[in-house]
């Protein structure tokens, strides 16, 4: 049967009626839904309406008919609900409303789908949903979307003032915003997102304001960690996600950056403040504040320099002001307790830098930077560098520091050698250490062997195997000195009679290169030593052929039987005051001049020798006239009535102030150093800058010490005296390298 | 008769052509004659068991000059003769030294002083002049620094009718300091540069930072002390 033909007007009456019955149903009046039938009449019409044949096709007419059915009702009904609401209600409305088009949309273009399957492809048109959407946004939305985001805005800062409101129909509102873009967030963020970021701009600014000038710093602090937690709080709840970032800075700008400053400066509650007092957890919070703002740490980590410094110093200006109220033989206590305040303090911040500050590079370097101030200042006349070597000595001597167990000996050297990073001028503390290394080792002081090689090898892991090759040398020299002695002892018992020395002999032979350099005297020797001397040579010469001895005496012990008339006392003395004492065995009295003479000593050591054995604690030979001090022209005589209650005594010499000669060594090592340095860059470069070369010399010796720049400049003329270098010719800031 | 080009003269005999070193062509009578007067300039001043002119017949000469021996303008003459040895000037050195003067005698050495005077002053001599002036300090073999008081002379000398101010304080300044006792060519060199691109007395533009001698770095330290109403 062939198709009746549709009229255009007669299939719109029947499609219109389907409409108004949708709208019924969508203003909620009673009405049955659509049964299936219905609904395929009403698809069949327009299906017919298309396929037929000109000029009976209606497709542009229907889709024009289409779009007039929305615009029909949206303005007849839908905009006239709107207009007359106000405030939540509007919103309200609008949500509802948003939702009956929807369904409209999804309805119409199930009926109208025909088009979008062919007269829509056909003619590059529209989708029949678009059309929908497009149609409520037009006449919709275009015309409340401002009157709604006020309405939004307003009741967010209501919610932000505490009252509580309806999230639901705010996430609902704004979800309009984003859907109404149809696959682009541009209604939202420009119609709403935009207006909503500057009135919370203007809301915390505000606030912000306010709060700066009444509230302490945590007090202050703790409300913008709530403020910007509500904020996100928002944004999960009906916030669009997008708006997170956005919000977040936002706000964070307005109470954190805007006023850093006043914040972190506040008198009796800001940083410094908190810093003093130890508050930790307000300083975390400060941390987690500011660390997500950029450069927003930078002036914390300032300030936290700034307070570490400015502790650090106090205490070295404690040890300095002791220290010159102390007696000058007071053997620099107060100095030893300022090296463990330093370690102390330096684990206090470290702890606050790997807690509050959760191990951030910012803070590291802050602590670094502090100590590296305060670590190099001279406390009465002492370098921080001789400060640590005596600390280090104190605690690995005999005697030292026997109270502490293993475990925390190991744990303070740890710390020291740390502490050692602070210090620029390593070298200096390297020698001051190498010197009392050698004390220890030599005198037998050393409490305890793997305490001393568990010191090298952290210097070494720290510092490099170059610094500390002359000490594990020296260590090993130890070792190697009691086997040769073993042999020696062999020699001796298997060479003849005449070949021994009389008297116990012990050599220790230290490799040149890895001990400190000592003065070796020209020691007029008794003769029962010089025997000594000769026969440690013969064996020496059986052993090696190609090696010099020279004896140090200055380090030699030796043990006398000091036959006093009421008892023989066993006295143990240096190798120099034994032998003075020997010279009374064949004199009873002696000169002071007489004594000059026989031993071949200067001044000074002598002065020292004879206070040593005739003016202190034991006085083994009487003075004329007994003063306290030596004059030349005094007169020495043994003292037979001497005796102590011990059958068995130490006598002590002061050891020389070993200071100066470790500076000028080291100023000497370092010109070696920076000429060693200056040659290598020039030789690579062949051409320099004068400020590139300086840099590159500083750079290269940093790890040893900070090179003076006047010293690298003196270095640098040397060099040019010597032809390494010349300055060019045409730009006098330039150097060469001579070949 | 084709016409024969005409044979050319040949030049006269009785004249000898001499060629001399620079190409020129210069008749030989005129040149022994201008030789001979200088050599017997030479040998006036000569010490004969010597060969060449010693302290002593320098002295002579500045008087016969009419400057003073410690005039800088000796010093300029020793420069342009290319002089080896302080106080010494030998044949070669004079003759060379004398003929590029294109003096012959001691009137007319009088009056090409102030020529050669203004010849030393020229940019591209002054440096060579400068330096050359260090140079003939160095009275010993493998010397390569002068000392102080020899120094503040040659200062004096050398810099001081231009730089009067600058070489009066850095006198004073090398004669109180004690961290050098003498002074390499690298140093005497800078010295110049000093002069002539540091402002002077405020000393501004100096930058210790860098390549300038530490010794000038000390100077300016002392100077900025010494003068600190600046």
């Amino acid at each position: 049967m062939e198709r009746k033909t549709i009229d255009l007007d007669q299939g719109w009456d029947y499609m219109q009626k389907g409409i108004t019955k949708l709208k019924r149903i969508l203003e909620g009046l009673p009405e049955p839904p659509f049964s299936s039938e219905e609904y395929m009449m009403l698809y069949t019409t327009i299906y017919n309406m298309c396929t037929q044949k000109p000029p009976h096709d209606y497709s542009q007419q229907l889709y024009d008919k289409y779009r007039e059915a929305f615009e029909e009702y949206i303005t007849s009904t839908v905009l006239p609900s709107l207009r007359e609401r106000h405030d939540e209600f509007m919103l309200r409305e609008l949500v509802k409303r948003w939702a009956n088009h929807k369904i409209m949309v999804r309805w119409l273009s199930r009926f109208f789908h025909y088009l979008d399957r062919y007269f829509i492809a056909r003619r590059s048109l529209p989708a029949l949903n678009e059309v929908g959407l497009t149609c409520f946004r037009d006449l919709v939305y275009n015309d409340v979307h401002v009157k709604v985001r006020d309405a939004v805005i307003t009741l967010i800062d209501k919610e932000r003032e505490g009252e509580q409101i309806d999230r639901a129909l705010l996430k609902n509102v704004l979800d309009i915003f984003v859907e109404i873009g149809m696959g682009l967030m541009d209604r939202y963020e420009e119609d709403f997102e935009a207006h909503m970021l500057q009135d919370t701009g203007a809301y915390y600014s505000r606030k912000a304001s306010n709060w700066i000038l009444e509230d302490s710093c945590p007090d202050y602090m703790l409300k913008s960690e709530e403020c910007l937690k509500k904020e996100r709080d928002r944004v999960s709840h009906y916030l669009h996600s997008s708006s997170e970032t956005k919000l977040s800075e936002k706000v964070q700008h307005e109470l954190l950056v805007m006023h850093a400053n006043q914040l972190l400066d506040k008198e009796h509650s800001g940083c410094r403040a908190l810093l003093r007092d130890d508050k930790v957890e307000d300083l975390s919070r400060m941390y987690r504040l500011y660390c997500k703002i950029p450069r927003g740490l930078d002036p914390v980590a300032n300030i936290f320099k700034q307070h570490i410094t400015a502790e650090g110093t106090a205490l070295v200006q404690q040890a300095e002001d002791a220290a010159s109220n102390q007696a000058s033989n007071a053997a620099g206590v107060q100095e030893q307790v300022l090296i463990r305040k330093i370690i102390e303090l330096h684990d206090k911040y470290m702890t606050y830098v790997t807690d509050c500050f959760q191990n951030h590079t910012l803070f590291h370097k802050a602590l670094k930077e502090a100590f590296e101030v305060f670590c190099n200042k001279t406390v009465a006349g002492s370098s921080s560098a001789e400060l640590l070597a005596t600390f280090c000595d104190n605690i690995l001597k005999k005697g030292g520091s026997e109270k502490l167990s293993d475990e925390a000996i190991e744990e303070t050297l740890e710390k020291v050698v740390k502490l050692l990073a602070y210090i620029s001028d390593k070298d200096l503390f390297a020698e001051f250490y190498r010197k009392k290394l050698a004390r220890r080792l030599l005198f037998d002081r050393s409490a305890n062997d793997d305490h001393e090689r568990s010191i090298l090898t952290k210097l070494k892991q720290q510092c490099g195997g170059q610094f500390t090759s002359k000490m594990e040398g020296m260590v090993t020299d130890l070792t190697l000195a009691r086997e040769n002695q073993a042999s020696f002892e062999d020699y001796l018992r298997s060479n003849s009679a005449a070949a021994h020395p009389g008297i116990d002999l012990t050599v220790t032979v230290l490799t040149t290169g890895f001990w400190p350099s000592y003065k070796s005297f020209d020691l007029n020797l008794p003769a029962e030593m010089v025997k000594c001397v000769e026969v440690f040579k013969g064996f020496y010469e059986t052993k090696t052929k190609h090696r010099k001895l020279t004896w140090i005496y200055s380090l030699g012990t030796c043990h006398i039987n000091g036959k006093f008339e009421q008892k023989t006392i066993e006295l143990i003395v240096s190798t120099y005051q034994a032998a003075v004492l020997l010279l009374f065995n064949a004199s009873d009295r002696l000169s002071y001049s007489e004594i000059m003479a026989q031993l071949n000593l200067t001044h000074d050591d002598l002065v020292r020798l004879l206070h040593s054995l005739s003016c202190a604690k034991y006085k083994i030979l009487s003075k004329e006239p007994n003063t306290k001090t030596i004059s030349q022209s005094d007169y020495f005589e043994f003292n037979s009535k001497f005796t102590d209650k011990l059958r068995r005594i130490k006598i002590p010499l002061p050891p020389v102030d070993e200071r100066k000669k470790v500076v000028e060594d080291v100023d000497k090592d370092r010109r070696y150093a920076i000429d060693a340095a200056i040659v290598r860059i020039m030789k690579s470069r062949k051409v320099l800058g004068h400020q590139q070369l300086v840099s590159e010399c500083v750079e290269q010796l940093s790890r040893m010490f900070k090179p003076d720049i006047k010293a690298i400049k003196k270095r640098m003329e040397d060099l040019i005296t010597r032809d390494y270098l010349e300055r060019d010719k045409d730009n006098a800031n330039m150097f060469r390298y001579l070949a | 008769m084709p016409p024969r080009a005409p044979k050319r003269k040949s030049a006269p005999p009785n004249s000898l052509s001499v060629t001399s070193s620079d190409g020129s062509s210069v008749s030989s009578k005129a040149k022994t004659k201008g030789f001979v007067r200088i050599d017997r300039m030479f040998d006036s001043y000569a010490n004969s068991s010597l060969g060449m002119i010693d302290p002593d017949g320098i002295e002579a000469l500045c008087s016969d000059l009419g400057v003073d021996c410690t005039d800088v303008r000796i010093l300029m003459l020793a420069w342009k003769l290319k002089a080896q040895r302080q106080g010494y000037f030998t044949q070669d050195e004079w003759r060379t030294g004398l003929k590029e003067l294109r003096v012959d005698s001691i009137s007319k050495l009088k009056k090409a002083l102030p020529e050669l005077e203004k010849e030393v002053g020229k940019p591209s001599n002054y440096d060579s002049f400068y330096s050359y002036a260090f140079r003939y300090c160095l009275t010993e073999e493998m010397q390569k620094s002068v000392d102080i008081e020899s120094i503040c002379e040659l200062l004096n000398l050398v810099l001081g009718a231009q730089f009067r101010p600058q070489v009066d304080l850095l006198i004073e300044y090398l004669k109180v300091q004690s961290d050098y006792k003498v002074i390499n060519l690298d140093q005497w060199i800078n010295f110049l540069r000093f002069c002539q691109e540091i402002n002077f007395p405020d000393l501004e533009n100096y930058d210790a930072t860098q390549a300038w001698p530490l010794i000038l770095d000390n100077f300016v330290d002392w100077m900025r002390e010494k003068h600190s109403s600046f």
